[in-house]
C-alpha cells in the first residue's frame, strides 16, 4: 500500500467469535476530514468494525493504525483520549443529569479520579459547553434532565458530548435512528459542519442521509468489504444490489 | 449568607441538612437520653459511618458491596487489639501462665505474641491501621474485580463472600484473634478508662464529629466533577469509558472511601461498646448495614445516617417490647420501605417535606436582603 498519510489505517482486521468471522481481512483507509458511510446488511459486521476501532472489542488479528498508534492493545478510554470518538447506536446519554453536565463530564479534563475532584468549572468549559450545545440545536435546553430530551435530541446530545472532545475520528453508529425527517435534514447540516475539521465514519441505513453527508461509501457483507467508491458507482454495483440494494 | 462559598457542602439545602442532624445528634439526644441509652446512639452512629460509605458506593456509584461488615470489622479489630494489649499488661494477667499477652492466647496455649500483634502496642501505628488496612483491602479487591469488568450481582456475591471467609477465619482462628466470642474486656486507652459515664459522653461527641467529618466529605465529594462521574458511571458506564474515562479507577476509588468510613465507624464502635467480635463482620451484619442506607434513602447522605437510626431504634424498640417477633417486625419495615418508599427515608422528605422547608427560610431571607423573588419552589 502506499504511505499515504491516513488518519486511520484498517488492514487485514479479522476477529472471530468461536470460530465464526464477523470480520474477516478488513481493510480501510480513512482520509483526513473524510466523510465515510458504511453500509451493508443486517449483521455485515458494521457495528463490530466500529468496536475494534474503539476497543470495546478485541481483535483476534490485523492492525488498527490510528496516527500511526497501534489501536487493538489500547483500552478504551486510552484510545478516546488519543482523539476517537464514538456514538452508539441507541441513544447512549446520562439520563439523570442535565444536558449542561452531559457535555460538562464529557469536557476532555480532569479525567482521573484526582483530576475529577479538582476539576474546576471554569469560563472556558463554560463557554464550550454552551457553544456546542447551541452548534447541537440544544442551546435552550442547558438545564434540561436529559431523560426529558425527545430522541432525536437525545442523539444530538450524544453527538454533543463527542464534539466536547474535539475528537480527530468521530465513529457515528446509525445517528439518525428514530428522527423525523426534519431532525435527519439538520443532522445531514449537523455532520457537514463538524466534518470540516476531523473525519468522520458513520454507519447508516437512511440512503437519502447517506447521499447526503457521504464522500465514500463502503459497502460489508459477511464481514469483508464489497464495494468501496462514492455513492453513484457503489449504486451501481451489481454484487451490492444483489446482496443489498436490491432487496 | 454566602450560599456560594457553601457550595461543595451542597448549597443552601446542604447546609440547613448539616443543622438539622447537628441538632438532633448534638443537642436533643444528648440532653433527653442518659448515658446508657446515648451509648447505645453512639453505637448506631458508627453503624452510619458504613451507611453514608454505601450511599457514595452503592446510591451513586452503582456498586453494591454485601460486605462493609469486613472493613467496619478490620477498623474495629485494629482498635481492639490496641485495646486488648494495653489492658493485657503483665501485672493484671499475672495468673496466665504466659503474662502480659491477652487472655484468651494464653487459654488457646499460645506462649508469646503473635508478630502481627506486635505493632499494635503503638497507638500511632494502632490509628494508622484503622485507616490504611481496610482501605488498602478495599483497593487490593475493587482493583482486582473492576479491572477485570467484575460488576453488578458478581460484586456483591464475591463481596458477600469475603465477609463469609473473614467472619469464617477470624472463628477458626481463636487463639489469634479471640474467636467467637471476639476481643472482649477492653478496658483503657492509653490510661483513659473508656467505660465511665464521661468517658462515654467524650466518646459520643468525638464520634458525632467524626461521622459529620465524613458526611462534609462525602458532601464535597458529590460536588465536584466526580460525583457527576458516578451517576453517568451508574446510568451508562460504556458512556463514561467512551468519553475517555478509566471507569474502573473511579470504583475503585469510591469502594476504598466507603472501606475507609466504615473502618472509622468500626474503631469507634470497638472504643463504644468495649468488645469487637466476629458478629459484626460477617453476611448478615454486612446486608444489615445496607437495609439501613436502603432505609435512609441510598442517594442522601444524611437519609443514611437517618435510616440507620431508625431501624436500630426500632430493632431495640421492637426487641424489647415484643421478643418473640421483632425479627417480623424488622422484616416487615425493611419490605413497607422497599415496597412503598424505594427513595427511603429521603424520598419521603423530599415529598413530603422539603416544600415546607424551602418556604420559610426563603422568605425570611428575601425580606432581610432584599432580593428579588427568585425561582425557587414554590410548594405544592
Amino acid at each position: 500500500m502506499a504511505q499515504k498519510d491516513f488518519v486511520l489505517t484498517v488492514e487485514d482486521l479479522t476477529v472471530s467469535f468461536d470460530g465464526f468471522k464477523a470480520v474477516d481481512g478488513l481493510n480501510l483507509y480513512i482520509d483526513q476530514n473524510e466523510v465515510r458511510v458504511v453500509i451493508g446488511p443486517n449483521g455485515a459486521g458494521k457495528t463490530t468494525v466500529l468496536d475494534l476501532i474503539s476497543g470495546k472489542t478485541r481483535a483476534t488479528g490485523g492492525t488498527i493504525k490510528f496516527k500511526g498508534l497501534e489501536l487493538t492493545q489500547m483500552s478504551e478510554h486510552m484510545i478516546v483520549r488519543a482523539g476517537v470518538g464514538r456514538k452508539f447506536q441507541t441513544p447512549s446519554i446520562y439520563e439523570n443529569l442535565t444536558t449542561y453536565e452531559n457535555l460538562e463530564v464529557s469536557f476532555p479534563r480532569g479525567r482521573s479520579v484526582f483530576g475529577a475532584i479538582a476539576f474546576k468549572r471554569t469560563r472556558e468549559v463554560d463557554e464550550r459547553i454552551r457553544q456546542i450545545a447551541e452548534e447541537v440545536f440544544l442551546g435552550d435546553l442547558l438545564d434540561q434532565t436529559a431523560e426529558l430530551l425527545s430522541h432525536g435530541q437525545k442523539q444530538w446530545l450524544e453527538i454533543g458530548m463527542l464534539l466536547m472532545q474535539d475528537p480527530e475520528l468521530m465513529l457515528l453508529d446509525e445517528p439518525v435512528a428514530g428522527m423525523s425527517v426534519s431532525e435527519r435534514e439538520k443532522t445531514a447540516e449537523l455532520l457537514g459542519r463538524v466534518a470540516k475539521n476531523r473525519s468522520v465514519v458513520v454507519i447508516e441505513h437512511d440512503m437519502e442521509f447517506v447521499k447526503n453527508i457521504a464522500h465514500r461509501v463502503t459497502v460489508l457483507h459477511q464481514g469483508k468489504v464489497l464495494a468501496d467508491g462514492s455513492m453513484e458507482s457503489v449504486q451501481a454495483n451489481p454484487k451490492v444490489i444483489e446482496v443489498y440494494l436490491g432487496h | 449568607m454566602n450560599a456560594e462559598k457553601l457550595n461543595w457542602l451542597g448549597g443552601r439545602k446542604g447546609v440547613l441538612g448539616f443543622v438539622c442532624l447537628a441538632l438532633l445528634i448534638l443537642v436533643l439526644l444528648p440532653l433527653t437520653l442518659d448515658i446508657f441509652r446515648l451509648n447505645l446512639v453512639g453505637k448506631y452512629l458508627s453503624y452510619a459511618f458504613v451507611a453514608i460509605g454505601l450511599t457514595l458506593c452503592w446510591g451513586y456509584g452503582g456498586i453494591l458491596s454485601l460486605g462493609q461488615g469486613v472493613f467496619f470489622g478490620l477498623g474495629g479489630y485494629c482498635m481492639a487489639m490496641f485495646l486488648k494489649l494495653e489492658a493485657s499488661d503483665p501485672i493484671s494477667t499475672k495468673i496466665q501462665s504466659t503474662p502480659g499477652i491477652p487472655d484468651f492466647m494464653d487459654w488457646n496455649q499460645i506462649t508469646h505474641l503473635p508478630f502481627f500483634w506486635v505493632p499494635f502496642r503503638s497507638f500511632g501505628f494502632t490509628l494508622l491501621a484503622v485507616l490504611v488496612v481496610p482501605t488498602l483491602l478495599a483497593f487490593v479487591l475493587g482493583a482486582a474485580m473492576f479491572k477485570r469488568r467484575v460488576g453488578d450481582v458478581y460484586f456483591s456475591i464475591v463481596t458477600q463472600a469475603i465477609a463469609a471467609i473473614l467472619s469464617v477465619l477470624i472463628i477458626g482462628q481463636q487463639g489469634l484473634t479471640g474467636g467467637v466470642n471476639g476481643i472482649t474486656d477492653l478496658r483503657t486507652m492509653l490510661g483513659w478508662d473508656i467505660r465511665t459515664d464521661s468517658a462515654r459522653y467524650i466518646l459520643y461527641f468525638v464520634n458525632a464529629a467524626l461521622l459529620f467529618g465524613c458526611i462534609a466529605l462525602g458532601k464535597f465529594l458529590l460536588s465536584t466533577k466526580l460525583g457527576k462521574l458516578l451517576v453517568a458511571m451508574r446510568d451508562k458506564e460504556e458512556r463514561v469509558r467512551f468519553s475517555g474515562y478509566d471507569v474502573s479507577a473511579v470504583k475503585i476509588f469510591v469502594f476504598s472511601v466507603a472501606a475507609l468510613f466504615s473502618a472509622i465507624g468500626g474503631a469507634m464502635f470497638t472504643l463504644q461498646v468495649g468488645f469487637m467480635s466476629p458478629s459484626f463482620v460477617g453476611i448478615v451484619p454486612s446486608i444489615e448495614m445496607v437495609i439501613f442506607c436502603a432505609v435512609g434513602g441510598r442517594m442522601s447522605l444524611f437519609g443514611a445516617v437517618y435510616g440507620t437510626l431508625l431501624v436500630n431504634f426500632g430493632k431495640s424498640y421492637f426487641s424489647e417490647s415484643f421478643p418473640q417477633v421483632w425479627l417480623f417486625l424488622m422484616g416487615a419495615l425493611f419490605i413497607a420501605v422497599v415496597m412503598f418508599f424505594p427513595d427511603g427515608l429521603a424520598g419521603l422528605f423530599e415529598r413530603y417535606g422539603a416544600p415546607w422547608v424551602a418556604r420559610i427560610p426563603f422568605a425570611a431571607l428575601r425580606k432581610r436582603v432584599g432580593l428579588a423573588p427568585s425561582g425557587g419552589p414554590s410548594g405544592h
